[in-house]
Formats: structure tokens, sequence, C-alpha cells
């Protein structure tokens, strides 16, 4: 454990740190732009240099210097005010004055350090170099004169996204960087190349000229497009949200986030629903309705239907407030038939271990085998995908799947295809790969077919023969691709004793045993295909998607960017999403639409605020009312014994970019399709 | 200067594979670099790639010289399981990596400082007259391309010029014609210093260190 002084404070820190790193936690501020805490460290912007007493004559670079024992550094002498002044004085050589008509202004790290540690004027008159752009699809955009030459972007696109095709070309003056042929960064992270850039190099497309960064307003938030949960900030102006940006959590997406988090955010502008509707019964067209009008006329349709004849539905981005809410006016109605699993899932939602991803996002990173079962990461949960690849990185860990073979940014052995292959691989797997710690991540997919139930029983019996599950360590993980999901299976939004699930109520609904259905937010079936017509259909959510056009009465709901509301993750970790604009025309947060109903319906809530619903949520369910606290939770055994379907395990996310009904609606996310997928399937067919 | 090229030219050919004896060449290459840095050869092989691009281009017609088609440059990164584009960081970074075609004698003309203080802008005025042809241009029959290029490291012999390995030295407008109109006829003219002198002696004998070139022969 070296010890050395910094700016005359001493500070012992773990052998291998570098100056720059000890001096962070000294708290004293070393100005840099290449060096980045994720990304290695390949010292080329020299603007970290400080004075290391003793040592050679000249300023050394302290983000790649290790600390050594008695040194003596000094960040703040006359040698390192020069040497700083003269690095950020060669770095602005280049670069444009454009800083007004940049969106990088206001938040830029080149425009601050300027300020702080440069010169008040350039010595050079010679014409500035200006580089030709480059192409990289249709959300990062690039003005490459901007550039310094940094090369975050070059390390971010081979290190964490693993897709290498960012490089820096030629030298001298002629250094730029670029993707030399003609290609796209295809990878899901790309949107975070535009917060690892220092300078308005790279930006956002879709946010181009949009807004300035001091005029928004910072909402921190919780995402909902995978059941990761990836801590975002939410930045609007007015009733519009202007962008999404990561927030670090280093337990669950460190500081990234994925592409459908980050740019889907204008579908929350389009096809939304901003005011109730009724259907015509002769017409059979939506009319508009008063919210007045809309829940006499739920009320009407209600009245003297049993118990046993209602179901409800939640879908993939309710928060859990709006799915108490309504599983507690279930129950006040005498209807056990409700189901969250509408992806049509089927497994034992007794056993919380067995459904939830135990060993924590962070924890993959401890596992030395991974088995991936029936899922692509990549697509499901980018930021789960990521930190295997990290795991990859800095261990060589053995992969494998099971499952559909796809391309995960990191080596794998493709074991098999289906189930029995699963039960085959554990017998032996655990002999072959000799694993401490062996973690199995099951795709929430391989449960959304009719043996799913006894494909969770295999898995048991797998994380048994592997030895995943023991004293220290949980090694077993179910992915899921829904964010509502977790936290609808805690508080049991599954059918109660004797009731229907997902399968029963949609054919409910075709033999009339199903006479009012409730969807709440369930966009992710085709409704309208899948829904009998003889049933009454209210529909609740915030997009005309799936849902809505089966419906007979539209409630407008919020979107989860419009609502305070608790998101529960595929850890089981309950995070507070907050509103940061207000929702659209008369639509009205999720819980209280529900709230309201109640009264309609004579069986009226006990709750009247969202404190007193967050009460009874600690009540029933204390293990999610703690925010951001990973609870264990008991190892037994789930699932039903039985025989499989030969068929192979597919992954539920075929198009990543169109998952929910806000990516739906979104054409920043239309065009990613339009220039990641089909183009790339046209290529393919050309080919074939 | 390096002379502007595009990896999706119409002259960048399909494919590339090391020949035989390149192979061969390759492999011991490879071998010097220890288990797991084999990425290391990256530039030798670029140099093998591109002396073999020369070899083949000696005998076509028109001729050419060496360069690295992009092709190469897959293929290497193929061989030493490394990306791609990091292959054409490194290519793309040194200056004696061709990557667009040259003529077969390509005339590598200095014009730094002692160079430039020696009269090499007459040196470069001839060779274009001569040749016919500016910076950065191949003549028609593929025989000379002309590139303008920085210290070279034989100041003491300004000025001076590289064709292909073999330098050039004490020039002046009558030697350099001479040595284009040998090369023209794919005769082999005298290389290093056009006015008889040995290495970077002095014309009059050695000054210093006589009898170290008394012994080496050389006095």
């Amino acid at each position: 454990m070296p010890k050395l002084t910094i700016n005359g404070l001493e500070v012992e820190v773990e052998a291998g740190t570098s100056i720059l790193q000890a001096a962070e936690q000294l708290g004293i501020e070393i100005p840099r732009f290449c060096y980045h805490d994720k990304l290695t460290v390949p010292a080329n912007c020299r603007m970290c240099l400080v004075e290391v007493e003793g040592g050679p004559p000249k300023p050394a670079a302290s983000c790649a210097m290790a600390c050594g024992d008695g040194m003596v550094v000094q960040t703040e002498s006359e040698m390192v005010k020069k040497a700083r002044k003269g690095v950020m004085e060669m770095l602005l050589i280049n670069h444009p004055l454009d800083c007004p008509i940049c969106d990088q202004g206001g938040e830029c790290d080149l425009q601050d350090q300027a300020v702080a540690y440069g010169f008040d004027r350039s010595r050079f008159e010679e014409n500035k170099r200006a580089m030709p752009d480059k192409e990289l699809g249709p959300l990062v955009k690039t003005i490459m004169t901007r550039c310094i030459n940094c090369t975050r972007c070059v390390r971010f696109a081979e290190e964490i996204a693993g897709t290498p095709v960012l490089g820096q070309f030629h030298r001298g003056e002629d250094a730029e960087i670029g993707t030399f042929i003609e290609q796209l960064v295809e990878t899901e992270l790309s949107g975070n190349l535009i917060d690892i850039c220092p300078v308005g190099a790279l930006t956002s497309k879709p946010y181009a000229f949009g807004a300035r960064s001091w005029e928004l307003k910072k909402t921190e938030s919780i995402d909902v497009h995978d059941a990761v949960g990836s801590n975002i900030r939410v930045d609007s102006r007015g009733r519009e949200v202007m962008r999404v940006l990561p927030r670090l959590h280093e337990d669950v997406n460190e500081e990234w986030i994925s592409d459908r988090t980050r740019f889907s955010y204008d579908g929350l502008n389009k096809a939304r629903l901003d005011r109730p509707y009724i259907r015509n019964e002769d017409s059979g067209k939506l009319e508009e309705a008063s919210w007045d009008e809309a829940l006499a006329f739920i009320a009407e349709k209600t009245k003297g239907v049993k118990g046993e004849n209602i179901a409800a539905l939640a879908g993939d981005l309710c928060d859990l407030e709006s799915m108490v809410a309504l599983k507690d006016l279930m129950e006040g109605l005498g209807s056990p038939n409700m189901d969250c699993r509408i992806d049509g899932g089927r497994f034992d939602a007794s056993v919380r271990r067995g459904y939830i991803f135990g060993s924590g996002i962070a924890g993959i990173e401890e596992a030395d085998a991974i088995l991936l079962v029936g899922t692509n990461p990549r697509m499901e949960a980018t930021m789960v995908n990521a930190r295997i690849r990290k795991a990859w990185l800095e261990k060589r860990i053995p992969i494998a799947l099971i499952g559909e073979a796809a391309d995960l940014t990191y080596p794998y052995e493709h074991v098999g295809a289906g189930p029995d292959d699963l039960v085959k691989l554990a017998k032996d797997y655990a002999k072959k790969v000799k694993a401490e710690k062996p973690m199995i991540i099951a795709g929430a997919g391989v449960f959304a077919r009719e043996d799913g139930e006894a494909i969770h029983a295999a898995l048991y019996e797998a994380a048994e023969q592997l030895g995943c599950v023991k004293e220290g360590w949980n090694g077993f993980n179910v992915l899921h691709n829904a964010a509502s999901r977790v936290g609808a299976l805690d508080i049991g939004f599954v059918p109660q004793s004797g009731g229907k699930g997902f399968h029963d109520i949609i054919a409910g609904t075709k033999d009339g045993s199903v006479e009012v259905l409730y969807l709440l937010g369930a966009d992710e079936f085709d409704a309208k295909e899948a829904i009998g017509w003889q049933s009454f259909v209210v529909y609740q959510g915030h997009h005309g998607d799936h849902g809505a056009q089966r419906a007979d009465v539209i409630l407008p709901g919020s979107a989860y960017t419009e609502k305070d509301g608790t998101y529960v993750n595929t850890e089981g970790r309950a995070q507070l999403g907050k509103k940061a604009v207000a929702p659209p025309g008369q639509a009205r947060e999720d819980w209280k639409i529900i709230r309201a109903i109640s009264e309609r319906l004579g069986h009226v809530l006990p709750y009247d605020t969202l404190i007193q619903l967050r009460e009874r949520i600690k009540t029933d369910w204390p293990h999610i009312a703690d925010i951001d606290v990973l609870r264990a939770s008991h190892w037994e055994s789930f699932g039903v014994k039985g025989k499989f379907l030969s068929e192979p395990f597919r992954s539920p996310v075929t198009h990543y970019y169109l998952t929910n009904a806000i990516c739906r609606a979104s054409e920043t996310m239309a065009a990613c399709t339009e220039s990641f997928v089909t183009e790339e399937s046209k290529v393919l067919e050309a080919a074939e | 200067m390096k002379k502007p090229f595009d990896l999706n030219a119409d002259y960048q050919p399909e494919s590339f594979a090391f020949n035989k004896a390149c192979k061969k060449k390759a492999e011991e290459l490879i071998a010097l670099y220890p288990p797991g840095r084999q990425q290391s050869a990256v530039m030798p092989l670029l140099d093998l790639a591109q002396r073999q691009v020369a070899e083949e281009g000696a005998k076509a017609d028109p001729p050419y010289g060496g360069w690295i088609p992009r092709a190469a440059m897959d293929h290497i990164a193929e061989i030493l399981g490394m990306e791609k584009v990091k292959v054409y960081e490194v290519a793309s970074f040194y200056s004696m990596y061709n990557m667009a075609p040259v003529g077969k004698y390509l005339v590598q003309l200095c014009t730094t400082t002692p160079c430039w203080l020696c009269g090499s802008d007459d040196i470069v005025k001839t060779c274009k007259k001569h040749l016919g042809i500016g910076m950065g241009e191949t003549t028609k029959d593929g025989k000379f391309s002309l590139m303008e290029v920085e210290c070279l490291g034989a100041c003491v012999n300004a000025p001076m010029m590289q064709i292909n390995d073999d330098y050039f030295e004490d020039l002046t407008s009558d030697t350099i014609k001479e040595v284009l109109d040998l090369l023209a006829e794919d005769m082999k003219p005298k290389v290093g210093s056009q006015r008889g002198r040995k290495g970077s002696m002095a014309m009059s004998g050695p000054t210093s260190l006589e009898d170290r070139a008394k012994k080496a022969g050389v006095a």
C-alpha cells in the first residue's frame, strides 16, 4: 500500500492506483479528457499533467502513472499550471469556436476546462484544420472538426460495446477518428458515445439543436424499456421530454444506458391517449368521452357481473402502485383472475428466488462460468450483456449458451438449443468446467411455452447440479424483459386460488367466462386478434397501441416520465421513478384512475394519496418497500416436473427497437430499425 | 505526404493471400514474438504484403510498385486474430506503407531543410519535368511515382532521394536524370553517393579517424 503526498495531503492507496485516482480520493480535481474511469488508459491528451517531485524534471501524466511510496505530487504548482495552459492551447489550435451553435455547449469538458485552466488567447495564426464528418447512423451526429482525438469513443466501442469498428487513422495533424470503411457502429449502446465524448464531436442526432442544457429541468428517474431498471435522468422543458441521460448506479447500469432507453423518448409525444374514449356500440367506432361518462359506462357494464367473470391483465410498463391498486380492486370485486405474464409465461411464481436475478447484475462480475439459457441478453437487457462482457474481458470466463445463436459481443460455446440439452448438459458441465461460482442466466422467454413450468423445474435441477446456489454464492438468475414483471410477481399479480391465468383469461373472453377484462397497459400481445368480441374490455394506458385497438373503453394513463412510481427490476431491486412532465390532456396518473373506478364500483380503495398507497404496500410486502435494496430470498425447489416439448428456445425480443408501445410510436426507433435491422437483412437476403 | 487512398476504390483487388515463400516468411516473423503477443507482427507482415505486391507488380504489364490493398490488411487481421480496424490504424499511421497503387519505382524526394538548402528544389523540378508528372502522381507507363518526404536521415549527403529500397545521394540535376533513365530501362544505377563519396566521408578522404579508415580500406 503506497503512501504518497499530494498537495501536502497524505494519502494511502492500493497498489496500482494512478496519481489521478489518488487525487480524486482526496477530492483534488485534475483536469482530463482522454481518461475515463471505465475505459483503458491511453494517456494521449496530456491534460492531466502534474509535477512529481524528485522525478524527471518534467510534468508527468497522472492518469497513467502509478502511485509510488513516498511520492510527493503537486497539482497546482507553477510548472503544472504552465503545462496545462500549453496543452489547452494546443488542443484549441484546431478546435472551432462554434460553441454558440454546438449542442455540447454548456456541458462541454473542453469549454469548462478551457475556462478553468486555459490561456485566454491563441498564438496560432495558421488556418485551422477541418475534417469530414462521419456517418454513424440515426442516433449519433458527428462534427469531426471538433474532435480532439482523445479516443474515448474508440475505446468505448472496443471495450464496452464489443463492436470494434472505430479507430484513429493517419497521424499528426491529419489524425482522425472514424470507421475508415463505410460502416455503422452497430451496437445497442451507441448513445453512450455521446456521453463519453468530452467535446461536441459526437452529439445526439434526435436532440440536435433542440435545447440548451441549462434550460432543461432535470428529473432523476428509472427506465422502463427493459427489466434492468437503468437509472436515468429525464431532461424536460415545459411539457416535453427533451432527452434521457444515464445516471450512475454501479450495481445496475454503471454509467451507461441502452439506445432504446435513451432515444425512444420522442415516442412519448406520439400516438398518445389524451382523453377517455367509449366505443360506440352501433358504429363500432371509438368516440371521445369525458371522464365522468367513461367511468359511468364502466360501472354500468360491470354491474351485476360476478367476480369470477372479471379478469385483469397488467402490461410491461406498469408501475408497482397501479398494479397494487388494481389487485386490490379485483379482490374487492371478488375476482381471482389476474396475471402479469402477458408474454404467455408459465412458471412457478410462488418462490421468489425462482424468478429473480438472484446474483444481482453486479454479481455477474464474480461469476467464473456462465450458462445462458434461452436468452439473448444483448437484445433483452443490454446492460446485463455489457456486464457479462465486462466479466469476460476481465477474466475470460467460459460462457455457454443453450438457445438461439447470436452475436453477443463476446465468445461463447453454443452447447444446445432446447430443454433436453439443458438436462443433458447440467449433468456433466459441472465436471467439465470447474467453477467455484457458476451462474445460470435464464431468459424469461423460456417460460413462454407450454412446458414452461417443467423447464422451470429443470432449471432448478440444473442449478442444483451445477452448484449455482451455495453458501455465499447466488448464481441462479432469471432475466426478465419487462420493467413491471418482478414487481407484479412480488405482489402476487398472478392467478389467485382457483383463478385464471393469462391463457385461460384469453380463452375465457371467447367462451364467455370472462365478461369484463381490464387491461392495465397490456400492449404486448395482439389484443385485437386474441380477445373475443363478446367480452367488455377496458384499456388503461398511455399509447394507442395493441390494447387500445380492442378496447371498449379507453382510460388515458401516464407514461413513466409522467408519474411517480416504483419499479422492481429483474434483480428484485425496487427503485423510484419520478414525474418529470405532466401527462398530456386529460390523462391521469394510473393508480388514481383505478382509485376513481373503485369508487364507482362500490369497492372504495382505502387510500387517497400515493403515500397512503405506499404505506399499504409496506404492510403486505415489506421486502419491496425498501428502495434500492436487494433482499435475500429463500432458495427452495420450484417448478413442476414434466415433459418437454422438442422445440428449441427462442429469445422473446425479435425487434430490439420495437419492444413496447413507446418504442413503436417513436420515429427515432423506426429510423434505427430501418438502418440497423432492415438494411442488414436486405444485405443478407441479397447474399442468399 | 502519404498519397490519398480509398478502401472502396475500383483499384482494390477482391482478395489477397500470401504466396508460398511469403507465407513461410510470415510464419517466421510471427514466431519471433512471445506467445500471446503475435499481434506485434502486424508491421512486418504489412511490409511483407507490400513487398509481395511489388514482386508481382514488377512482372505485370503495365508494372506497378509495392502497396497494401485493403484485402491484404483484412488478411493480416485474420492471420493475427486482431480487429481489421486495428490493422487499418497501423497501416494509415506509417508513411512507408503505401495504401494506393504506386509506380514500379517510387521516387521519394527529401525536401526537408538540409536537402532544401543543398538544392532539393532543383531536384524536384528536374524530376517533375523529366518524368512529366507532379507530386503524388504516377507516369502513364506505370514505372515512376513521385513523392515528397520528410528527412530520411542522409543529410550529410544532401540532396538525396530514395527509390524503393535504395538511397541516391549527392544528387545534381544531371545525375538524377541518369538514374531515372537507367531505371526506365530497368537497369541498375549506382546506389549511394552519385559523386563517388564513400558513405558520408568527405570527398578529399578521411579527415578524422584516419587510421581506422585505412584499416577499413576506404581511405
